[in-house]
């Protein structure tokens, strides 16, 4: 598979806390990457550096060859990542369809990525007068994955999508992530739920105090469940 | 929105400028000359609220903007003998360039240090308009003779001093910023400052430049502002450092709060509320403040979105 998304010797701080060293990764065309690691490991951050929210002390993230580290924060989502974080972050005081309005304004897309979009999730097409910070813990992860998919991203970022989520929701969740997947969104899902990983990635980065410290795909950690317990402590 | 949900919207606001035309031929004396004060106090709150309620930047120096637009047009009266039109487009452009200086610096704070920041700014503008009193009449201020207020239109000549041409000119001024507002509001840029208003990082996530649309709310908030203080300079004939004051900062953050931040009338029904419980209050007791500070309470307590807001709670779902 060709790279999509590289990042080389990625150093990143919280003001004089390096956070990330010398993180490698690599996203490619039409996988799902899974990115594994105990609670403050740099996965979140590895996202918001993606996204220009947190600034790259050193290395590059290049997105197709174009350099995405030197972006303004706003012009990263118009280079082709979409970024779902976690908690959502609704418009609450917004209708779900204002929501889905803003995701397709900010690229000038139209009615035929709206009802793509709405094809995707059934459930939001019912809702959409509703006021979002109505809806339930399910269709909200949906409605901010919808309105990320108004951009009509090459990378998805999601940041524990199924956080929270009662299981026929996160169900839900893992077959949109993978018929993403099949419409050519490649994706990077940060998760904590190893079984949820594995249903639905390609391959499995284990980050630990902020580096990369092993790739694999899912099946060679099917076969290995140690490696879990090595980077993340349970398994 | 529907084409019907359109027209709706488009109606309701017409209604009241009709109303509000009517209003010229039935109030009383007193009350007409309120009243086109209230229009003009009324704009100066919309201006407020495209950016207090729509991109929910707490300002607490709007009060330099009105007076630059006061000072402006005033200044070009009595110093560069202007006549209206280009005093007017002086006080707009004054209003404009320091919206932009301000917004620019201002803008690189956020939340408490933003209000702070335009607190400063307007304190630090009225202090100039006292220092430089040989110009600007300092704390008296200027008064605007009646033969400069004299506006020529063809062949023909408004006197703005009087009553009905007053009246009528606060209201042409209004309704252009009323449906100024409500078409920013319902377009593109409005729904980005609703998105940042409710979320900045979210938006700037989706790619929207968060600055640059905070930037231009500023701008256009403060050109609000500023025709609504060459207005009334040119409407009442008095230009005063009083009108820069932080409490000129604060009436106009009461006033949408009271009417509804974020409702296009809203400021509107917030001034003409206040307005009148003031009037009503003082006209029984010295210590009007008192009823009116209860009157605030009240509201607080049982509407806390606004006369407004509560109205679109209740009723009116579809009220902008």
């Amino acid at each position: 598979m060709a790279e999509l998304l590289t990042i080389n010797g990625l150093d990143c701080f919280y003001g004089e806390v390096q956070v990330l060293h010398g993180l490698d990764l690599v996203l490619n065309k039409g996988e799902v990457l899974c990115l594994l690691g105990r609670n403050g490991a740099g996965k979140t951050t590895t996202l918001k550096a993606i996204m220009g929210l947190v600034p790259a002390a050193a290395g590059s993230i290049s997105l197709e060859g174009r350099e995405l580290s030197t972006l303004a924060a706003h012009e990263v989502p118009k280079a082709g990542v979409a970024y779902v974080p976690q908690g959502r972050r609704l418009f609450a005081e917004m209708t779900v369809a204002e929501n889905i309005e803003i995701g397709l304004m900010a690229r000038g897309k139209g009615q035929a990525t709206r009802e793509a979009v709405l094809d995707l999730f059934p459930r939001l097409r019912e809702r959409l007068r509703q006021r979002s910070g109505t809806l339930s813990g399910g269709e909200q992860q949906m409605l901010a994955m919808a309105r990320a998919l108004c951009l009509e991203p090459q990378v998805l970022l999601l940041d524990e999508p199924t956080e929270g989520l009662m299981p026929s929701m996160i169900e839900k969740i893992r077959e949109t992530v993978a018929k993403l997947r099949g419409l050519g969104v490649s994706t990077i899902l940060v998760e904590q739920r190893v079984e949820a990983v594995l249903a639905v990635a390609d391959r499995v980065a284990f980050v630990e105090n902020g580096r990369n410290r092993e790739t694999m795909t899912a099946e060679a950690l099917r076969a290995d469940p140690a490696a879990v317990k090595r980077y993340v402590g349970v398994g | 929105m529907t084409e019907a949900s359109t027209a709706r919207i488009y109606g309701l606001h017409m209604a009241v400028v009709v109303v509000l035309f009517a209003l010229n031929f039935l109030l009383p004396d007193y009350h007409h000359g309120l009243f086109a004060r209230i229009l003009v106090l009324a704009t100066f709150a919309m201006g407020y609220n495209l950016l207090f309620g729509y991109a929910g930047l707490l300002s607490l120096g709007h009060a330099m903007f009105f007076a630059a637009g006061l000072y402006g047009s005033g200044l070009a009266i009595t110093y560069l003998g202007f006549g209206v039109s280009a005093a007017f487009v002086a006080g707009l452009g004054c209003g404009a360039l320091l919206s932009l200086v301000v917004g620019l610096l201002a803008l690189r704070t956020s939340g408490v240090a933003f209000m702070i920041v335009t607190m400063m700014f307007a304190q630090a503008f009225v202090l100039t308009i006292v220092y430089f009193n040989q110009w600007t009449g300092g704390d008296q201020g200027l008064v605007l003779q009646q033969a400069s207020r004299i506006l020529t239109v063809g062949n023909a000549s408004l006197d703005l001093t009087a009553p009905a041409v007053r009246y009528l000119a606060a209201l042409l001024l209004f309704a252009i910023v009323l449906f100024v507002t409500l078409a920013i509001v319902r377009s593109r840029f409005g729904r980005v400052l609703v998105a940042i208003r409710e979320n900045e990082e979210r938006t700037r996530m989706l790619g929207y430049d968060t600055f640059a649309n905070k930037l231009a709310a500023v701008v256009l908030s403060g050109v609000f502002c500023a025709a609504a203080g060459a207005a009334y300079a040119l409407l009442f004939g008095y230009v005063g450092s009083n009108f820069a004051s932080v409490q000129y900062s604060i009436l106009p953050l009461l006033w949408v709060l009271a009417g509804g931040a974020a409702t296009t009338l809203g400021p509107l029904v917030g001034t003409v509320f206040i307005y009148y419980v003031t009037d009503i209050a003082s006209s029984y007791t010295s210590a009007w403040l008192l009823i009116v500070g209860a009157a605030l309470v009240l509201l607080v307590l049982f509407a806390p979105k606004g006369i407004l807001g509560f109205v679109r709670r209740r009723w009116i779902g579809w009220l902008p």
